[in-house]
């Protein structure tokens, strides 16, 4: 049973529908994040939660309760907002205590809470102040602290490191988990950053153009996007997208994509899924984060036997391709683009797909002088496990991620075929 | 600080000397007018050295004034007293009525709403010798003509429709994300505007029953026509000094300075609300 359940919550400001049929469920103390671009709704579905703005259409429970049409002030919700919304006339203690005062308690009680609640948060010595005098780290706080303090079964938090700084925001990214197991209470928190979303949500929903694409744990989304939209959205860089769709090719049973020269085949009901979609003529589309291809370093290859963990080779450990099963492809190397941990290449292939090929920088070698000694063209590889396959109009996936199971009985049929094409290309 | 620096700051302080002078010394020049006597006030020329007399202020205060003609009763203080009466009740009235209107104009769209905003305007552009006559037969027949509540109402037509844009405009400037926020915390609408709306629109409901103040205090025409003598305000009282011995300008210029008095105080008191920042740094932008 659902603690907050949103039974097909629409809005609309006239014609324009900002949201449009969501259903969601959370459960009691479950972390959900909601995570979309901006303008995607995830404020006006918080807002519509928290009272203050109205239902078009739908209902929304909490604890088995119908308060679609409940005042504000009758939901007992902690809420806190994207600007803060702190009182201007009032000390940061009168802040933090608004909501205990208006639940008619002792005025003990009353400061042992708020004393307690801004030890917690860091802000115990600026209660005094007004909200003028505060950082923007400490009005972040206060407002979470008033969000916090009268301890609400339900907690909406509105990208509340928004309006911080790159520090505090790094700070608090790390401190929000505890705080909010702390709480106890059932949180919804939306965010703009798919790092925050990643780190603090048990369930992530994806909420873009007022629909709900995909819901799901941090690693289901990111391994197993719903589609293309929802697979873009998270990374940096983004995820390598390639039009595969003249590139499908059938033996008998066998499916496979080909992309710069290498074969990548497909199994169990992608396979199927992929095959069908080609007959139909629809669309289909590659998908392989860039974190997920390395460079074929000299000294090894496919096939060379460095998958039997013999401890030398680059990417040993860290690297998760099984080398006797990659596939390798040709391309180009455009640039080099290091990022502190990590350099990002961008590289082209002999069709003309742009790829980006993201390494950790103390992983294998300088990437230029593997170009050099190669004339510019150089191998890449990556695990046929890695690969997201997307078809139709929308670029939905073409098929959940088979079981295992599946997986690792068609690994081995299709695995001789493989190496034996990647060998051709090497 | 350098020679640059000195230069300057005497140069900037005698720029607002001269503003100063330029607008203080007609009031500067009324004061020594009210301690003179009429004679001494239209000698020429004019000069500044004369003998303080407060007769001026003694006949205002006792209501008795002595000329060649013979004495005269002047109700004057009965009139400050008017002036004030009708001022403070009519903003008052126009801030009970117009702070809730202007906080539903701001917040609220409803079926007509701009309609009715912009008619309560509309009455401050109406010429008010156009709306006189009916009114006045109106009142004779309501007999509401001479009656302080008769006054009251018709100063709506001046506080009224100033209160309610200028304070609107002051509640469009507060985020409602505050009040949403304090709504959130549990309190309940009637509290959320007692309590944060109305401190924040403060400022400008200072200014705005300040300006109204000024507005009615300085009313002429529609006291003249719809009060008798002992219901008019210092405005149309001023006129009783323009007697059959000539227009006694000591007595004026006495009258002029104990009439400004009150709203000089009562600008001195709201000066702290209007210069009080309005959003206090409470939503980050």
């Amino acid at each position: 049973m659902d603690y907050l359940s949103l039974n097909r919550i629409s809005k609309s400001f006239g014609k324009e529908k900002l949201l449009d049929e969501v259903t969601l469920g959370v459960a009691q103390g479950e972390n959900l994040v909601i995570f979309g671009p901006s303008g995607g709704g995830k404020t006006v579905l918080l807002r519509m939660i928290a009272g203050v703005e109205t239902v078009t259409q739908g209902s929304i429970e909490v604890g088995g309760r119908d308060i679609t049409f409940d005042p504000p002030e009758a939901r007992g919700i902690g809420v806190a907002l994207q600007n803060f919304a702190l009182f201007p006339h009032m000390t940061a203690f009168d802040n933090i205590a608004a909501p205990l005062a208006a639940r008619k308690k002792s005025q003990s009680e009353i400061t042992d809470a708020v004393q307690k609640i801004a030890k917690l948060l860091k802000i115990a010595q600026v209660l005094h102040h007004f909200p003028k005098q505060l950082s923007n780290g400490q009005k972040q706080r206060t407002a979470l602290a008033r969000a916090l303090v009268a301890r609400p079964p339900l907690l909406l938090l509105d990208d509340p490191l928004r309006n911080v700084d790159a520090k505090l925001r790094f700070e608090m990214r790390l401190e929000l988990p505890r705080l909010l197991r702390e709480a106890g209470a059932t949180v919804i928190y939306v965010t703009q950053d798919y790092r925050e979303a990643l780190a603090l949500g048990d369930r992530i929903a994806i909420l873009m153009g007022g629909k709900l694409l995909q819901i799901g744990t941090p690693r289901d989304i990111y391994e197993q996007p719903a589609s293309i939209k929802v697979a873009q959205l998270f990374g940096d860089p983004t995820i390598n997208i390639f039009d595969v769709t003249q590139a499908v090719r059938e033996n008998g049973q066998d499916v496979h994509l080909t992309l710069g020269g290498g074969v990548i085949p497909l199994a169990g009901a992608t396979a199927k899924a992929v095959r069908q979609a080609a007959h139909a003529g629809k669309k289909l589309w590659l998908g392989i984060r860039p974190e997920a291809i390395d460079f074929v370093w000299p000294g090894e290859g496919p096939g060379q036997g460095t998958g039997e963990g013999s401890g030398q080779g680059p990417g040993q450990g860290t690297n998760q391709i099984a080398h006797k099963n990659a596939v390798v492809i040709a391309a180009k190397l455009e640039a080099v683009n290091p990022l502190n941990e990590r350099h990002v290449s961008f590289l082209t292939t002999q069709e003309g797909h742009d790829i980006l090929c993201s390494r950790p920088a103390d992983e294998g070698g300088d990437p230029n002088q593997l170009a050099e000694a190669a004339k510019g063209q150089v191998k890449l590889q990556f695990s046929p496990d890695k690969i997201l396959v997307f078809g139709g109009d929308d670029g939905e996936i073409m098929a959940h991620h088979d079981d295992a199971a599946a997986r690792d009985a068609t690994g081995d049929a299709t695995g001789g075929a493989t190496r034996d094409a990647a060998m051709v290309t090497a | 600080m350098g020679g640059g620096a000195i230069l300057r700051y005497s140069l900037h302080r005698l720029a607002i000397l001269l503003v100063v002078v330029f607008f203080l010394f007609p009031i500067f020049w009324i004061a020594l007018m009210s301690l003179q006597t009429n004679e001494s006030i239209l000698r020429i020329p004019p000069s500044m050295v004369f003998t303080p007399i407060f007769d001026n202020y003694q006949a205002l205060i006792t209501g008795k004034l002595i000329t060649q003609a013979g004495s005269l009763d002047l109700p004057f203080m009965k009139n400050l007293f008017n002036s004030f009466f009708l001022s403070a009740a009519s903003v008052a009235v126009a801030l009970i009525l117009g702070v809730p209107a202007a906080y539903a104009f701001a917040r609220f769209k409803f079926r007509l709403g701009e309609n009715i905003a912009f008619t309560l305007l509309s009455f401050r552009f109406a010429p008010p010798l156009l709306v006189l006559l009916p009114l006045s037969l109106i009142y004779q027949t309501i007999g509401l003509d001479n009656s302080y509540v008769g006054l009251i109402w018709v100063y709506q037509l001046i506080c009224l429709p100033l209160i309610l844009w200028v304070v609107r405009s002051y509640f469009e400037d507060i985020s409602p994300e505050i009040e949403h926020a304090y709504r959130i915390a549990g309190h309940n609408w009637g509290q959320s505007f007692l309590r944060i709306a109305i401190p924040l629109a403060r400022p400008g409901i200072a200014a705005a029953g300040l300006l109204a103040f000024i507005f009615a205090w300085n009313n002429f025409v529609f006291a003249l026509i719809l009060a008798s003598a002992d219901k008019q305000p210092v405005t149309v009282g001023a006129l009783a000094f323009v007697t059959a011995s000539g227009i006694q300008y000591g007595q004026i210029a006495a009258a002029i300075i104990l009439s400004i008095l009150p709203t000089l105080l009562l600008a001195l008191y709201a000066q702290r609300y209007l210069v009080e920042g309005l959003s206090l740094g409470a939503v980050k932008g």
